[in-house]
């Protein structure tokens, strides 16, 4: 049961890592936070934009002429009057990063570790990431948005294609899970 | 009036350090509920653990009342709020595959980015998967770039598809939320045990 499952401890911290918090608690605020963002900025929250935004820059400076050739990173990189990372969603994930980091130390979670089952080996679960990561992008490009810029931002403001996408988000999942039970449990 | 941004209550520099500042409450709520951690997110898919689920329903409902009680008092314009365009088959093929990824990778770019964050590698694994992805998917979007653009609905509502007022379908949402988690909770105690 969710109320069972503790986090590992933070080495050298002396205690016992706190459990999460209530889903409901934490929804609410994760709810609130996406409320302000209505009403002060007039958009969601997002977070694979952000990913586009980087991968732009970093094809712009390795290859320049390439990047901007390709209508896909030319989107990100606008007219080049502006830096490709001076963008909402990149300031915004860097956000998520130090809200998350803050969180993580005041619990005691924050440590290097990998995520995974007792039954699979460190390398294949980095090998599942890496091509998680690849089928990630792909689904989220090709829908406009991933789980926060479309299932919670679109879900909230009743976007049809955000509750198609959030429907098919898990019965993706569901369908697979079966497959690769191995990795978690 | 809001959205106060496009009412000119303040410009573009300041927006940006408001998505810092909103960023940082979203990546804190993340992580609170658990979501660092590829094994609480995907216990979703494995039901023993219907955090996933729950969390998310909950920031719905939330945001979704909050807007819509904000719109009837009319200190939020709802339509200067945006909505990204409907493109129906593109976006039920992405949400498929994007499901398969989260199983087998075990995030989504967002929790991705608070699990990297705090320590995890297979997240940080997984967001450089994405960034490989985003290249791959920069490189072949001239040749499917005429499937993404389909079916394109332009930005449309529920309320507004099924001709049915707003406020019924957001009590709807609201009800099959609440029976929703009510299921949850029955599922995890029938699986719980397993983990």
């Amino acid at each position: 049961m969710s109320s069972d499952y503790r986090p590992a401890a933070m080495p050298g911290s002396g205690r016992p890592a706190s459990p999460y918090w209530n889903p409901y608690l934490a929804g609410i605020g994760l709810g609130l936070v996406l409320l302000a963002a209505f009403v002060l900025v007039g958009r969601g929250l997002g977070a694979s934009g952000a990913f586009s935004s980087t991968v732009a820059w970093l094809v712009n400076l390795v290859a320049p002429a390439h990047a901007q050739s390709n209508e896909y990173l030319q989107g990100y990189l606008g007219d080049g009057t502006t830096h490709p990372l001076k963008a909402w969603l990149v300031f915004e994930v860097l956000g998520v990063m130090a809200g998350a980091l803050f969180s993580g130390l005041l619990a005691g979670r924050a440590r290097i570790a990998v995520e995974k089952g007792p039954r699979v080996s460190t390398a294949l679960r980095l090998l599942c990431a890496f091509a998680g990561g690849i089928l990630m992008a792909f689904g989220a490009h090709l829908a406009r948005g991933c789980t926060s810029g479309q299932a919670l931002t679109g879900g909230a403001l009743l976007n049809l294609g955000s509750w198609a996408f959030m429907l098919m988000v898990f019965v993706g999942g569901y369908s697979v899970a079966w497959f690769m039970r191995w990795q978690w449990r | 009036m809001a959205p106060f941004y496009k009412y000119g209550f303040f410009g573009d520099e300041m927006s940006l350090v408001l998505a810092f500042v909103l960023g940082t409450g979203f990546g804190f709520f993340l992580e609170r509920a658990g979501f660092g951690s590829a094994r609480k997110l995907a216990a979703q898919f494995y039901l023993y653990d219907m955090s996933v689920f729950k969390v998310m329903f909950t920031a719905i409902v939330t945001a979704m009342l909050g807007v819509t009680y904000l719109g009837w008092l009319g200190w939020l314009d709802l339509s200067l709020v945006y909505l990204v365009p409907t493109h129906l088959v593109p976006q039920i093929v992405g949400g498929l595959v994007l499901g398969v990824g989260f199983v087998v990778g075990g995030y989504c770019p967002g929790t991705s980015v608070a699990s990297l964050a705090t320590g995890r590698i297979d997240g940080f694994v997984y967001a450089f998967g994405i960034g490989a992805g985003t290249l791959v998917y920069a490189e072949v979007f001239p040749w499917i770039k005429g499937f993404v653009n389909s079916n394109g609905m332009g930005q449309v509502t529920l309320p507004e598809v099924f001709d049915l007022p707003w406020g019924l379908v957001v009590f709807v949402v609201v009800l099959i939320a609440v029976a929703g988690f009510s299921a949850a909770t029955l599922v995890e105690r029938r699986f719980g045990d397993k983990a």
